[in-house]
């Protein structure tokens, strides 16, 4: 097995007495989409937070590519190549899906205390970022305000923002909630095919996406790691059925 | 749209070039005027604050102070020469708001607007408190700057067309910010600042940089305005007069720097007009202003927009 791409020891965090991630230790390999379920409140999003550098956690290690990660700030965790998605869509809503892909190529590609030319009209900015768009099929939405996409749409802005930053590991949290049957179906394939480029950590909760896509499952429940395995493992799993899966899979 | 964005100021910037020529050139007029462009580059760098990264500044007039004291202490030393004054009264400004903008810039909100007018509220109280420069009654300059040791300044359409050339400037100055990289990630993290955040920025970094900027333009302003009266007081720096700005700025519109050089000028203009109609002119003014803000959205430049 390859060095993992993001490792996770012992992390800790709780919001007053509330314990929301109870020493969590996981780890994403590349080439790998590592699923996160649990139930609502299980404090997926949370650890989400703190991988990225939205939360710090109260005791534990982050490391990304062998390096501690821990305390760095959320930018500079970003342009180390950590990107992730939000579970609550989260775009410059003045600006152009364009626009909004083109300030993510932006951070990557030279200084931004650039004052004079016009951003819009740099096309190096510009072609990457149409690139990012067409991977998940926005191109031809690329001059609409983003305010005004519908929201199966934002969700794949959201997801070309994050490929437009060319990142190594991908965090996405629940990318499919909202999105209608057939958006569902493309945004997974999509991610099917991203995944050899990416570590993706993948928190979802559509079960059949899951099982299809993930190399892995991790199962978070009160804020602990209850199972980790592959999707057979999972669906096996006597304590995963009774504290989530239920009939469901 | 984006020809709209340059030919409203430019019809602006043209009628201001003709005005002394068609009946506005007497004394009264052309210092009207001036002081319309004086506040007009103040709102402008103001509106790359409010407009550009939503920062809403309560202490603009500081910006202000700073340069028109730096004529004054300049004054003083008898240092009258533009290339000293001008870089050194700019860079004054810039330095105040470097430093009161790191401490300011790492709140939001409110607590954005309560330290700056703080920021504003010392700068004005430091000025009254300096009784070599005439401390509350305000200090008399022995001449304009001069200009390679010209008086050219005190030619009254020498210093109408300086005013206009320097509101020009800063105009390209802040519309080509708000258009470049740096512009980009200023307005990005206004809207969304976490956003910013996760594709990689430090929005701090880069709304000191506009706040420092914001403050060398409020500077050049102070130097401007100093020039125009040839007098400086502590009343250039109330928080009343940084409500002013703040005004101009919204009453004109945030969509971009020609919003906030209306604004300016319709300011400067109404108030001029209502001051001769009655002295209880601040009683109509209030109203009229709350007016505006309710009824155009947008601003004056909102207004002008629509189709
Ligand atoms: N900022 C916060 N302050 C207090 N409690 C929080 C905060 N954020 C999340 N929580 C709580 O932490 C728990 C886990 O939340 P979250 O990570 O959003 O769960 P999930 O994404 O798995 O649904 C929930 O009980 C939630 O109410
Ligand atoms: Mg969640």
């Amino acid at each position: 097995m390859t060095e993992p791409l993001l490792e996770l020891r012992g992390l800790r965090k709780s919001f007053g007495g509330l314990v929301v991630t109870d020493g969590v230790s996981l780890d994403l390999r590349q080439g790998e989409i590592h699923a996160l379920i649990g139930p609502n409140g299980a404090g997926k999003t949370t650890l989400i937070h703190q991988i990225s550098g939205t939360l710090a956690p109260d005791a534990g290690v982050i490391l990304f590519a062998g390096r501690d990660f821990t305390r760095l700030s959320m930018a500079k965790r970003a342009r180390a190549g950590l990107a992730r998605s939000f579970q609550i869509t989260s775009i410059v809503p003045a600006f152009s899906a364009l626009e909004n892909a083109a300030l993510a190529v932006q951070a990557r590609s030279g200084s931004s205390f650039r004052f004079f030319g016009r951003a819009n009209g740099e096309t190096a900015l510009n072609d990457q970022a149409m690139e990012a768009l067409a991977e998940v099929g926005l191109e031809r939405r690329a001059g609409v305000p983003a305010a005004t996409l519908s929201h199966g749409e934002k969700r794949q802005l959201e997801l070309a923002i994050a490929l437009a930053m060319r990142p190594r590991v991908l965090l996405l949290d629940e990318p499919l909630a909202g999105t209608g049957a057939e958006e569902a179906e493309r945004l997974m394939r999509i991610l099917g095919d991203l995944r050899a480029r990416f570590g993706i950590l993948l928190i979802e909760h559509d079960m059949p996406a899951v099982f299809a896509l993930a190399d892995r499952i991790s199962v978070l429940a009160q804020g602990r790691l209850i199972a980790t395995g592959t999707p057979g493992e999972i669906r096996a799993n006597a304590v995963v059925r009774d504290a989530y899966l239920g009939e469901e899979a | 749209m984006r020809w709209r964005d340059a030919a409203v100021p430019l019809a602006i910037f043209a009628a201001l070039a003709v005005a002394p020529f068609i009946g506005f050139g007497q004394g009264y007029s052309l210092t009207l005027l001036s002081r319309g462009m004086i506040f007009g580059m103040a709102a402008i760098s103001l509106s790359l604050l409010v407009g550009g990264g939503g920062l809403i500044s309560l202490g603009h007039a500081a910006m202000l102070g700073v340069g028109a004291y730096a004529v004054v202490v300049l004054d003083h030393a008898r240092i009258t020469e533009a290339w000293m004054v001008v870089p050194i009264a700019v860079l004054a400004a810039a330095g105040f708001a470097t430093l009161t903008g790191a401490i300011a810039i790492r709140t939001s909100g409110v607590h954005f607007i309560m330290i700056t007018l703080a920021f504003g509220q010392m700068a004005f109280f430091t000025a009254s408190s300096l009784s070599i420069y005439g401390g509350d009654d305000g200090y008399t300059l022995y001449g304009r700057t001069t200009l390679f040791g010209t008086r050219a300044l005190e030619g009254r359409l020498f210093f109408h067309f300086t005013c206009l050339a320097l509101l020009i400037g800063c105009w390209a100055l802040v519309q080509a910010l708000l258009n470049s990289r740096f512009g980009r990630v200023l307005q990005a993290a206004r809207e969304n600042e976490t956003r910013t955040r996760a594709v990689g920025f430090e929005p701090y970094r880069y709304r000191l940089v506009a706040y420092a900027i914001a403050g060398a333009i409020g500077g050049l302003a102070g130097v401007l305005l100093a020039n125009g009266t040839e007098f400086v007081a502590p009343s250039y720096l109330t928080w009343q007069r940084s409500g002013d700005l703040l005004f101009m700025v919204i009453l004109g519109g945030v969509g971009g720097p020609h919003g906030a050089l209306m604004g300016a000028l319709a300011f400067i203009l109404i108030e001029d007009w209502l001051a001769k109609l009655t002295e209880h002119w601040r009683l109509i003014f209030g109203p009229v202003l709350i007016l505006c803000v309710f009824f155009l959205r947008g601003g004056i430049a909102g207004v002008l927009r629509r189709d």
